[in-house]
């Protein structure tokens, strides 16, 4: 059962707990008190001049009202005390489906933190950081050996950001071969930033349904593919968990017709060290490396989305990337018909080193591990489910596996609820409410990381639920009752939008 | 690998990072009803690659340490190795070690995006003050969860402008915003309909006044300056928020160097409706580039046009405080083509480092950082006047960071310095040629006024080595 | 179940309907849209004057779970909002075919009307599970 210290409880409810107030920890500007500090600013040790000297009177502010003062004592205290009412990885399994949500390596955070990496500036001159070049170069071509690719960009910020990369390329090669075409096919089972990179790349997005097997329809997609269709862009295995069997014939349909596969590697984990997006056919690929690559996700990022590409789109790379010659390493900017740059500087380099440190931790056999254990994990977890929940789609699965509340729906009892419900069982839930295409659908993704009696712990909270959910539904959908707040009104939220603190007396 | 190396679990199958040994393996495969792992791989056929992949390891810790700090080694840094003048969009400042320590904790550190929040208050909370802190010193009425980085906040800024307008085409962008954010800008704007039009400086080194208003008219969708500006010049935002009023176009700040926040005018006093840029100076190190921090604020009426995430406060079912991700619907996962934004994974835990800097050094001690900044920056200023061979090219006010006009080839004069164990600046001549004479200096409290004495013994070392018919 | 749509009313198949009165008309959205919806958080309306044709998008109404389109079954030009939708978006839930309504526009082709369907077609339509 949970270890986690329930830090409110209902006021006056229960004697045994005080029902005083700051027993819960406020916010930081409430804990503020003028006068606290919680830094020693080091003097100037020059001969200082008065303010209006230096700026014109108009242009200098007051000092902020509302600016905490706390000690340094009291931030630790106020951020320690707040970081006990998350659940996280480190504490227990996180089934979230696409997310892969696996242990996050500590020798990682130690080796971006190495001075000598954390502590270069990105303009310094190349001949100054060769170190980080050459880490640049490594992790490009280990990702180019996983991934069967020419070339990896480095530069994108997040997966979204390498979707949207991906795409640009896609386009800028139609438009220089003088062709003009409008239209990105996206199944319906594909993850939001997809239609939205595709938008914002300018496209027009144009469904594609999936058949009964939770996967492409070849007869659909030879009719959709015409040659007014850029790209078509494929999540493999599918956010079902589905891998596509006939990646290959898709491929052909795609290039036939003069267009690129895009794959979405946010499910790299299936596969990873087993098989190359690139021997099938995918022209270009974004990765995750806060999912596949263990880089910490830190309550929603940072990330790092490295774009692959085939041999037909590297003169379209985003710029800089990282040559070498002679001399060594070097940032180049000589790329013609490049979509340009779409960050500032070079990279999220920290999350780079940490992915080079998980590759070279792993190396080549444990990567193969990684995704055949991740695969296995899921597989056990369908097992143990499926005699209690839903399977809308009875494909395979890989990494991940898809139920709905189907069973439980008509009992009063919903996805939303069994996912409360298993935090009182000490579990993050899984992903919720995606794919669109599966009403009620809960995305399970144990990744390679979770052991045998977690797993058996999982199965065991959500076979007891499906239980509870029979004979007592109203429990279920009072959950959560052991979690630091109880079920949250999102809808006040959404129509009342509070979005900050404000300092008393201040007006909104 | 040895043969007789036990470590690995008798079928070599056993990683420290993996959680399966051979006897789960064995109950698993017979609880799923297979006989062996392979098959659960059959789909991918003959795509299943045969040969093992070209990669290095598996190593241990030692041997990783031993790996990186060879490539820590081949780095010469600012501070370690180096005096560094180096700013331009990233800045080096001190950075308490309570940040870090925070940061570790597996709490914040190994969590996922707050979508359920009856098991993350400590993030959204984290979240709820990043966003409070945000709006207290741009001086607006909301920001948002955090964005990747300046130049793609930036971007990001002029499209949200674009759909709060609706019907208008133009962009006016001064050119003394960081090139690398009109850069991006110019990017993403090449597949919008979006006419960007580009404001020149004067002589102080601030955007030109009566070429700025001559470019906005009606058509104009958001009118854009950054303060300080590229060139360290401190502007500052009203001159163009009215103009941009004056013609119903929405003013957006720009802000590379976040400490000047406060310290200068915020964005909201000078009246402008959006301000974005990058938090990197809040506590995050420079690590060559990333990753860093972009954040953006606006008044409370086109809170619904904002990209990104947001926290929001509510109540639970006890009617206890707790807060929320919300207004949700305008993102990618609801909204998909229509959605604000493509943007899904953020710079949270980016964020919580800057929440944590900022609460440490609070009303008072950010204030005096500022100080301290501007007052090294012109203490710099008044010696370089002093200085053979360099100038202040602007007379603009500064902040910490100012535009150096060098009597020699600037190149020629940065690689001196360097070997001599000085990077004095970054050139400005690649982005703007007509200031190809001139570098950038940027000066913080963690340049000790020693750092400064280092730079003028080098350039006068400098002169004295070369030929007196050259000088 | 049953849910009664009045029958002096004209749907569309985006289920929108409209109050003819005369030259002009209201628009809103019916009980099974609010229904689908969810509890409506945000309702954005277009402006006095704003015309529009046949088919375009009039407006968005935001719940906590998504974001629909509002279009306009006819071309028009906006007379009226119902600014109540400011302060209580909720009403579009408690009354959508009264209280709830949207804009009121000033037709421009009346013949429009005709693709519309009357309430007992369109109670059929929503029984044929077609939407």
């Amino acid at each position: 059962m949970t270890d986690r210290e329930t830090q409110t409880a209902p006021a006056g409810a229960d004697r045994r707990v005080p029902d005083v107030a700051w027993r819960n920890e406020g916010l930081i500007f409430e804990r503020s008190r003028p006068g606290r500090i919680g830094v020693t600013v080091a003097d100037s040790g020059v001969d200082e001049r008065p303010l209006d000297e230096l700026l014109p009177a108009g242009l200098v502010r007051d000092e902020i009202e509302g600016m905490p003062e706390v000690s340094e004592v009291d931030v630790m205290r106020h951020f320690t005390r707040i970081s006990r009412k998350n659940y996280a990885l480190d504490l227990g399994l996180y089934p979230l489906g696409s997310c892969t949500m696996k242990y996050n390596p500590r020798i990682n955070e130690d080796m971006a933190r190495l001075p000598g990496l954390a502590g270069s500036h990105p303009l310094q001159p190349a001949s100054t950081v060769q170190g980080n070049l050459a880490l640049f170069w490594a992790l490009e071509k280990a990702l180019i050996e996983l991934t069967g690719l020419a070339r990896v960009s480095l530069h994108p910020a997040a997966g979204a950001h390498g979707e949207f990369a991906g795409i640009l390329m896609a386009r800028a090669a139609v438009d220089a071969r003088g062709e003009n075409r409008k239209y990105v096919l996206i199944p319906d089972s594909a993850h939001g930033t997809n239609p939205a990179s595709a938008h914002f790349a300018g496209f027009e997005v144009q469904e594609l349904l999936s058949n009964e097997r939770g996967t492409l329809d070849l007869g659909d997609l030879e009719r959709a593919m015409t040659e007014d269709v850029a790209a078509l862009m494929l999540t493999v295995p599918n956010t079902l968990g589905v891998f596509e069997d006939h990646i290959r014939e898709i491929a052909e349909i795609v290039h036939g017709k003069g267009g690129f596969l895009y794959c979405d590697g946010a499910n790299f984990n299936a596969f990873v060290g087993k098989a190359r997006p690139g021997d099938m056919g995918v022209d270009v690929l974004h990765m995750n490396l806060h999912k596949t690559f263990t880089t910490p996700h830190g309550g929603g990022g940072p990330g790092a989305g490295p774009v692959g590409v085939a041999p037909e789109l590297v003169p379209f790379l985003p710029v800089p990337t990282v040559e070498k010659d002679e001399n060594g390493f070097y940032l180049s900017h000589d790329r013609p018909q490049s979509i340009g740059r779409i960050r500032s500087f070079h990279g999220q380099f920290g999350m780079l080193v940490r992915a080079l440190s998980y590759i070279m931790a792993m190396g080549p056999e444990g990567l193969k591990r990684v995704a055949e254990y991740a695969v296995l994990n899921a597989n056990y977890i369908r097992k143990g489910l499926e005699p209690h929940y839903h399977l809308p789609y009875d494909a395979p699965s890989m990494h991940e596996v898809v139920f709905s509340d189907k069973l439980q729906h008509d009992l009063g009892v919903s996805t939303m609820d069994i996912a409360k419900r298993l935090m009182d069982y000490g579990f993050h839930p899984p992903t919720v409410y995606f794919p669109l295409i599966v009403s009620g659908a809960l995305m399970i993704e144990p990744t390679e990381t979770a052991g045998k009696e977690e797993l058996d712990h999982f199965i065991e909270a959500m076979v007891a639920i499906a239980k509870e959910a029979e004979e007592d539904p109203e429990l279920v959908k009072g959950a959560p009752y052991t979690t630091p707040v109880r079920r949250c009104d999102e809808a006040q939220a959404a129509r009342k939008p509070v979005l900050r603190w404000r300092p008393e007396g201040e007006e909104e | 690998m040895a043969k007789n190396d036990s470590s690995k679990g008798p079928d070599g199958l056993t990683h420290r990072l993996l959680s399966t040994g051979a006897l789960d393996l064995q109950e698993m495969l017979e609880a799923i009803g297979v006989d062996s792992v392979d098959r659960l791989f059959e789909c991918l056929g003959d795509l299943a690659l045969d040969r093992p992949f070209d990669l290095p390891g598996p190593l241990s810790d030692g041997e990783l340490r031993e790996y990186f700090q060879r490539l820590d080694a081949m780095n010469r840094v600012p501070g370690r190795d180096m005096v560094s003048f180096l700013g331009a969009g990233a800045y080096r400042h001190d950075v308490p070690s309570a940040v870090d320590h925070l940061l570790l904790r597996g709490e914040f550190l190994t969590v996922y995006t707050p979508y359920q929040p009856e098991v993350t208050q400590g993030t959204l909370q984290a979240i709820f003050e990043f966003q409070t802190l945000v709006s207290l010193l741009t001086g607006l009425d909301v920001a948002n969860a955090s964005l990747y980085e300046g130049a793609s906040a930036f971007t990001e800024a002029v499209l949200m402008a674009d759909r709060i307008q609706k019907k208008r085409k133009k962009v006016v962008v001064s050119r003394t915003i960081h090139p690398q954010y009109r850069a991006v800008l110019r990017s993403y704007a090449k597949n919008l309909d979006l006419e960007i039009v580009e404001i020149g400086w004067d002589a102080r080194g601030a955007t030109d006044a009566e070429a700025l208003a001559a470019a906005v008219d009606e058509e104009t969708i958001c009118v854009a300056v950054q303060s300080p500006n590229y060139f360290g010049v401190v502007e500052g935002w009203q001159t163009a928020a009215e103009v941009a009023h004056e013609h119903g176009a929405l003013s957006i700040a720009v802000v590379a160097e976040a400490l000047s926040l406060a310290l200068l005018e915020s964005p909201g006093a000078a009246g402008c409706d959006i301000a974005v840029g990058e938090g990197q100076s809040f506590g995050l190190p420079l690590s060559f580039g990333g990753p860093y921090l972009g954040f953006l604020a606006t008044r409370d009426k086109h809170k619904r046009a904002m990209p990104g995430r947001l926290a929001g406060q509510t109540v639970d079912s006890e009617g206890e405080r707790a807060w929320v991700l919300t207004l949700s619907t305008r993102e990618q996962h609801i909204r998909r083509e229509k959605a604000t934004s493509n943007i899904c994974t953020n710079q949270a835990l980016c964020a919580l480092g800057a929440t944590i800097y900022l609460s440490l050094y609070g009303k008072r001690g950010l204030r005096r950082l500022a100080e301290v900044n501007l007052q090294r920056a012109a203490a710099l200023r008044r010696r370089l006047v002093e200085t053979d061979g360099l100038s202040a090219a602007f007379d603009g006010p500064v902040f910490n960071e100012l535009t150096v006009r060098s009597a020699e080839p600037v190149a020629r004069v940065l690689r001196d310095l360097e070997e001599a164990g000085v990077l004095a600046g970054v050139p400005l001549g690649p982005d703007y040629p007509e200031l190809e004479d001139c570098f950038l200096m940027a000066v913080t409290e963690a340049n000790p006024p020693a750092d400064v004495d280092r730079l003028l013994r080098a350039l006068e070392e400098r002169t004295h080595h070369q030929e007196p018919a050259a000088v | 179940m049953s849910m009664s749509y009045p029958s002096d009313y004209l749907y569309s198949k985006d289920h929108e309907w409209l109050r003819v009165d005369g030259d002009t008309c209201v628009l809103g959205i019916t009980e099974y849209a609010q229904e689908e919806l969810g509890e409506i958080v945000f309702v954005d309306l277009p402006e006095e004057g704003d015309r529009f044709s046949a088919a375009d998008e009039v407006g968005t109404i935001e719940s906590v779970k998504a974001v629909a389109e509002v279009y306009t079954p006819v071309s028009g030009e906006v007379v009226e909002v119902n600014s109540a939708l400011e302060d209580e978006p909720e009403l579009v839930n408690d009354d959508p075919h009264g209280d709830g309504w949207l804009v009121k526009l000033r037709m421009g082709d009346k013949g429009e009307l005709d693709g519309l369907m009357s309430a007992e077609k369109y109670e059929e339509f929503l029984s044929s599970g077609e939407e």
